[in-house]
């Protein structure tokens, strides 16, 4: 304004174009054309979780899935597979809070997480599960290691693998549980994509550290996890729609994103194809698996901010809701 | 009070007191404490709330700065936006009321019929400012409430949604969580912050600093529901006179209730505001269902790798 110049801006875009949206047969605006905005401001605050957070997401899910893992060895006799799993879940359950205490905006304060068990926040349930997760799973390692109590490590599995499930999947439930419009629309499906991320990376993790001989079921869950994880990936991209599906196509999800499948698919097939003969493919595959589940959240987590940033996911999802409200009223 | 850095004095990483837990006043055990799900005590006072009549704004910026005073919210000199006289963008951890500035090609009903136009080229004749001094409101069922997992966001007794500093760890779920894009996190603090409702001007019965400063009373401050009867006159009023724009956004229990509510002359999205907000984290079974299928099929996938064979 320091010109003295100062021109009403049509920062309103009222032009409204024909076209079709989703192929509904239906012809709407296009969305860009339709969507009107606050100087395209975003309606929502972008997230302020820094890199630690999609990086809890692969060390949690590897974590909670290893869980199960190590008791279904373990009932099944593979003693080696299940003392790899249960490394696993204790590496995993060590590195989580270390990556969620530092993304506090006070860290120190992190004990005031602990001062109420809040059946509302997912994040709250969630901190109870992983101090409990890893605590199960260190006594587990512990006795295994030391050899002492079989029964009662028996016991710290089964409870490991009761907290490992939730925590291989309440982390996808804590995005969905915000006015994200990607995260949210994609409850359904989000679940999905993570414990298949999940199961594959504590497959992968537990196959590479475990002789070939004995790996075979770690690699069956890798690359059934891995193979399962592109398939929910698409379901869910397929459940949102072209237009919510975007974002997760676009930019820095977008690549993530074709980098995780592309890589999942690449190890999955090594793994397939040459993990039974060679450690050193098992090793190669494994690591490919793991990169892939971890560039999958990275897509998730990213392809949040990025519809967060841009008001037309926001107004546009909620408009057609409107509309559609409405048609329902008109009709009922 | 100009040293910005330490906000509030005494505010440290060990928890001291802050504005809203005056030395000797309150502490977190004797705040009032409001079991989940109930919405506010009903029975103890009225909840209260803001009505935000835009009609009569007339973009002073009074209440961002009544509340920033009031408040100690640190000042950020940021630049000119050169989008009308909105210079502070939007709410945020430092910007606890916020006036939008709409510039639009269309005449005011009202002025038009009256005469009160400038008269001046036809272009001067079709334009119209819409300003709005935006605000947390104060859901019925907040979202930042139900995700906080410290309990520092809290239900007071006056039914409106306050962050307890000093217990706020920065986690940062609630900035996500609320559809209003209301609360942020203050980068040199770690923590969020958001407007009160003035609660501690509320507890000495006063009312908050920006209805107090507003000289229009766009900004009215009062019982929720005498501040919905008003509204609802005014708004009739509007669409007697022929302003078929007015709309109330907020006002509406069945729809998304808000404590602070507004009577817009256009679609919300206009303002920056959602136009069809919605209870997110109030969906817990299919959230939760979801998760727990997905869980059955880890399971399930953990005992098919082992149907080949145990090694
Ligand atoms: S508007 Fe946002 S910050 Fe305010 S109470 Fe509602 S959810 Fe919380």
């Amino acid at each position: 304004m320091s010109d003295g110049r100062r021109e009403p801006q049509p920062q309103i875009s009222m032009t409204q174009q024909g076209g079709s949206l989703d192929g509904r047969g239906e012809v709407r605006p296009v969305p860009e054309e339709q969507v009107r905005s606050y100087y395209g401001r975003p309606v929502l605050k972008e997230p302020v979780w820094t890199w630690e957070i999609p990086w809890y997401f692969f060390t949690g899910g590897l974590a909670g899935a290893s869980a199960p893992l190590a008791l279904a060895a373990d009932l099944a006799g593979n003693e080696r597979l299940a003392r790899s799993a249960r490394f696993g879940a204790l590496g995993g359950a060590m590195v989580s809070p270390v990556l969620l205490i530092s993304d506090l905006g006070r860290p120190g304060r992190f004990f005031n997480m602990l001062r109420v068990i809040k059946p509302t926040s997912p994040m709250s349930l969630g901190t109870w599960v992983l101090s409990a997760f890893s605590g199960a799973a260190g006594l587990a390692a512990t006795t295994d290691v030391l050899g002492i109590f079989p029964h009662a490590r028996r016991f710290f599995e089964g409870v490991a693998t009761l907290l490992g499930l939730p925590l291989a999947t309440y982390t996808a439930v804590l995005v969905a549980d915000t006015s994200v419009p990607v995260w949210h629309e994609a409850r359904g499906e989000l679940p999905l994509v993570f414990a298949s991320g999940a199961a594959a990376s504590a497959g992968a993790c537990a196959a590479i550290f475990t002789p070939i001989e004995d790996a075979a079921p770690a690699r069956r869950l890798a690359i059934g996890g891995a193979v399962a994880e592109i398939g929910a990936t698409e379901l869910m991209k397929h459940r949102l729609g072209k237009f919510l599906a975007e974002p997760y196509e676009k930019e820095a999800a977008g690549r993530y994103e074709k980098l995780a499948t592309a890589l999942s698919g690449a190890g999955a097939a090594v793994m397939t194809l040459a993990g039974r003969k060679s450690r050193a493919a098992t090793v190669a595959g494994g690591a490919m698996i793991l990169a892939g589940a971890a560039f999958e959240r990275w897509s998730v987590f990213k392809a949040g901010f990025q519809s967060a940033r841009d008001p037309k996911y926001t107004v546009f999802s909620q408009r057609e809701r409107l509309h559609s409200r409405h048609r329902a009223e008109d009709e009922g | 009070m100009s040293d910005s850095h330490p906000i509030i004095p005494g505010s440290g990483i060990t928890g001291a007191s802050d504005a809203y837990n005056i030395e000797g006043r309150e502490t977190p055990e004797t705040r009032p404490l409001i079991p989940l799900g109930q919405r506010y005590y009903a029975e103890e006072k009225p909840r209260m709330g803001f009505f935000t009549d835009t009609t009569v704004c007339i973009g002073c910026k009074a209440c961002e700065v009544a509340c920033k005073e009031w408040n100690n919210v640190p000042d950020v000199i940021g630049e000119l936006t050169g989008q009308s006289y909105d210079n502070t963008s939007s709410l945020g951890a430092n910007t606890w009321r916020h006036v939008a500035f709409i510039e639009q090609r269309k005449p005011i009903k009202m002025q038009q019929e009256a005469g009160l136009m400038t008269p001046g080229s036809e272009e001067d004749g079709e334009f119209r400012w819409l300003m709005s001094s935006d605000v947390c409101k104060h859901c019925t069922e907040a979202p930042c409430l139900d995700v906080c997992p410290t309990g520092s966001l809290f239900r007071t007794e006056f039914g409106t949604v306050v962050v307890q500093e000093d217990i706020c760890n920065g986690c940062g779920y609630c900035v996500p969580a609320c559809p209003f894009g209301v609360l942020d996190r203050r980068q040199e603090d770690g923590r969020v912050w958001k407007c009160t409702l003035c609660y501690d001007r509320q507890k000495d019965g006063l009312e908050p600093a920006c209805a107090q400063a507003c000289p229009t009373d766009s900004i009215q401050f009062g019982p929720l529901d005498e501040l919905r009867e008003k509204a609802n006159g005014r708004l009739e009023m509007l669409h007697e006179a022929g302003v078929d724009d007015a709309r109330l956004y907020g006002a509406n229990e069945e729809e998304y209730g808000m404590g602070a509510f507004f009577l817009l002359l256009d679609d919300p999205e206009v303002y920056g505001l959602p136009p069809d907000p919605e209870v997110v984290t109030r969906k817990f079974k299919s959230l939760w269902g979801a998760a727990a299928v997905a869980a059955g099929a880890l399971v399930a996938g953990v005992a098919a790798a082992f149907a080949g064979g145990a090694r």
